[in-house]
């Protein structure tokens, strides 16, 4: 294709000024992200820049197959908005996860259409780049390889985070048991197996392999690498493996961006990659725990039985009490810490526990919230609920924060929240979570836990603090267990 | 090559910038950094674009086709959410009648 205009609009260095626009505002976007009253103004800006890059794409002389490019954004625009204007706040993990696959999905169909493109040149001394002037054919080994090794990189890394983030979609929207799945012991066998084939199947290509059948095997080979990646991992490791997935089709898009030489798909591929990576770095070291040891499954293997056998010989000293008891407690309290976890997400109880500690502040009680990184299913998930709550910014604090807090806190409620508060963490070095840094609610005066019932965790661990004499369970769904307390508020 | 060598320049410069930007978030916006990185990747659409141009024959034309519609998927849902959830973070310091919390409601 040759090109077609020769205006100033459509060259290259103005197409490409454009682009760089479009990073830049992408950068300042995500620098509003650093206060709550910047960051809507600075999603905008990057949405503009978006806008900008898609636009410079079309000015494009040889840009081409406007039916198919029109036909294709009315689809994604009339699946996407419905989505993203119904999905419920709590839902917000499952939809991040899907909307993350379909990105890693479209990186592995275009590389998988650009290797059909280049054909027998993949790999070869020649080759064609689509630059913003059209096709252009470079020759030279090392512009071929190079342009085959990014390639195949974004082949193999977008197809894991497509079918990993399925899966975790799957799991978050309950299609799929949230438990691990695994093949057993063979399992982490299996995996490497399958990253070894993809890697060997990708050094082939690039060495000129002209099979696409090979292509095809390593894009299956990635797909169930990203399945059976995602399956054995636990409800509350999701955190971790939904930032991971971030990160990888970030860096999947950056590669794509190398292949296609496309600085706003460099870019923006890398500051994606960087973010994910930064998030799952804090999401493990929240947990105590290694990244691999989280994607090779399970929860510390046969250690976490052992440990929790040891601790539930505690039975026996738990003290229940009811909705009017915590009332009581509360209404009479000067300070109020809320620790809210997973539990409080799947009974949707944010409104409900606005609702309580607005009536609480009525009657001069200080309320904060103190929130662990990995409470929830993804990183913030507990901000998010309780913003659409209504409640105020200022009253979430970070654990450091919060930890500082809790010696001075009459009552520390506890809503759904378990492993993130366990005191074993901290005192008991044959736990398995011990190192895990926790919300330390036992230095509270009383701790009231409002739990559906005493069954364990994620992690099968007994939570020491049910046991400590300071602690009241409140058994019931959370939800209607805030309620009932705020309706005895209005008694007292 | 030479293009090659630049690319990876802008590479390694926006992996040191994304860290710098990142790095400034606190933990309470992550759920949206999360949600807004994930639409900024939506980029791939431009890939889409660029490669579906030259694509020849069906099948090609087929799974770029699709690859169009999951980046606007990635693209148009992923920054409609997080403007959703950052309307209601912005929302708070204003029902609260407090002067000063208003005031340095952009600190922290």
């Amino acid at each position: 294709m040759t090109p077609l205009a020769t205006s100033w609009v459509q060259s290259e260095s103005f197409i490409y000024v454009l682009y760089i626009i479009a990073f830049a505002l992408f950068i300042q976007g995500l620098r509003g992200l650093a206060g709550p009253t910047t960051a809507v103004r600075g999603n905008r800006i990057a949405a503009v820049g978006m806008v900008i890059a898609v636009v410079a794409t079309f000015l494009n002389p040889s840009e081409g197959e406007w039916g198919l490019i029109v036909l294709g954004i009315a689809l994604g625009a009339a699946v996407g908005v419905p989505a993203a204007r119904q999905v419920k706040m709590t839902a917000m993990p499952q939809m991040v996860a899907l909307f993350n696959g379909v990105g890693g999905g479209a990186v592995f169909l275009i590389a998988w259409a650009e290797f059909r493109r280049h054909g027998s040149t993949y790999g070869d001394h020649t080759i064609h780049i689509v630059g913003n002037l059209g096709t252009l054919t470079i020759s030279g080994g090392a512009v071929a390889t190079y342009i085959a090794v990014f390639s195949v990189f974004a082949a193999i890394v977008g197809s894991i985070s497509f079918w990993g983030s399925n899966i975790a979609f799957g799991k978050l929207q309950e299609i799929i048991p949230g438990r691990p799945i695994t093949l057993g012991a063979g399992q982490q066998v299996v995996n490497l197996v399958l990253l070894v084939l993809a890697l060997a199947a990708g050094v082939d290509l690039c060495a000129g392999a002209h099979s696409e059948l090979l292509f095809i095997g390593m894009l299956v080979c990635a797909a169930l690498l990203g399945n059976f990646l995602v399956l054995p991992i636990g409800g509350a490791d999701m955190p971790v493996v939904i930032s991971l997935l971030n990160a990888f089709t970030g860096l999947s898009a950056a590669a794509t961006g190398i292949a296609l030489n496309n600085p706003a798909l460099i870019v923006a591929g890398m500051i994606v990659g960087a973010s994910g990576t930064i998030l799952t770095n804090l999401m493990a070291v929240a947990m105590n725990r290694s990244i691999p040891a989280i994607v090779a499954g399970g929860f510390g293997g046969g250690g976490a039985i052992a440990g929790a056998e040891g601790a539930g010989e505690h039975a026996g000293s738990i003290k229940s009490i009811g909705a009017m008891d915590a009332a009581i407690q509360l209404a009479y309290a000067s300070k109020v810490v809320v620790v809210p976890g997973y539990g409080m997400a799947v009974a949707q109880a944010q409104h409900a526990v606005r609702e309580l500690t607005q009536e609480l502040e009525k009657r001069g009680v200080e309320v904060t919230f103190a929130i662990h990184p990995v409470a929830g299913r993804m990183p913030g998930h507990m901000n998010v609920l309780l913003a659409e709550a209504d409640v105020p910014y200022d009253q979430l604090k970070e654990m450091e924060d919060a930890n500082s807090d809790f010696v001075r806190t009459d009552v520390s409620l506890v809503i759904g929240a378990n492993d993130v508060t366990n005191p074993a963490a901290k005192n008991t070095p044959s736990s398995p979570i011990y190192g895990m840094p926790i919300l330390e609610v036992n230095e509270s005066r009383s701790v009231i836990v409002i739990k559906r019932s005493m069954n364990p965790g994620f992690a099968g661990i007994e939570n020491e603090l049910y046991y400590e004499p300071e602690t009241s369970m409140l058994f019931g769904d959370a939800k209607s267990a805030v309620a009932d307390i705020t309706a005895e508020l209005g008694n007292i | 090559m030479d293009s090659l060598v630049i690319d990876l320049a802008v590479l390694v410069l926006a992996g040191f910038v994304g860290y710098a930007v990142i790095s400034k978030v606190p933990n309470t916006l992550h759920t949206p950094l999360m949600s807004g990185t994930n639409a900024i990747h939506g980029i791939v659409l431009v890939g889409a674009l660029l490669v579906i141009s030259s694509a020849a024959g069906t099948f090609n034309k087929v799974i770029l086709f699709i690859a169009i519609v999951f980046g606007t998927i990635n693209i148009v849902g992923g920054f409609l959410v997080t403007d959703r959830m950052l309307e209601m973070f912005k929302a708070k310091p204003k029902p609260k009648d407090e002067e000063p919390a208003e005031k340095d409601g952009g600190g922290a």
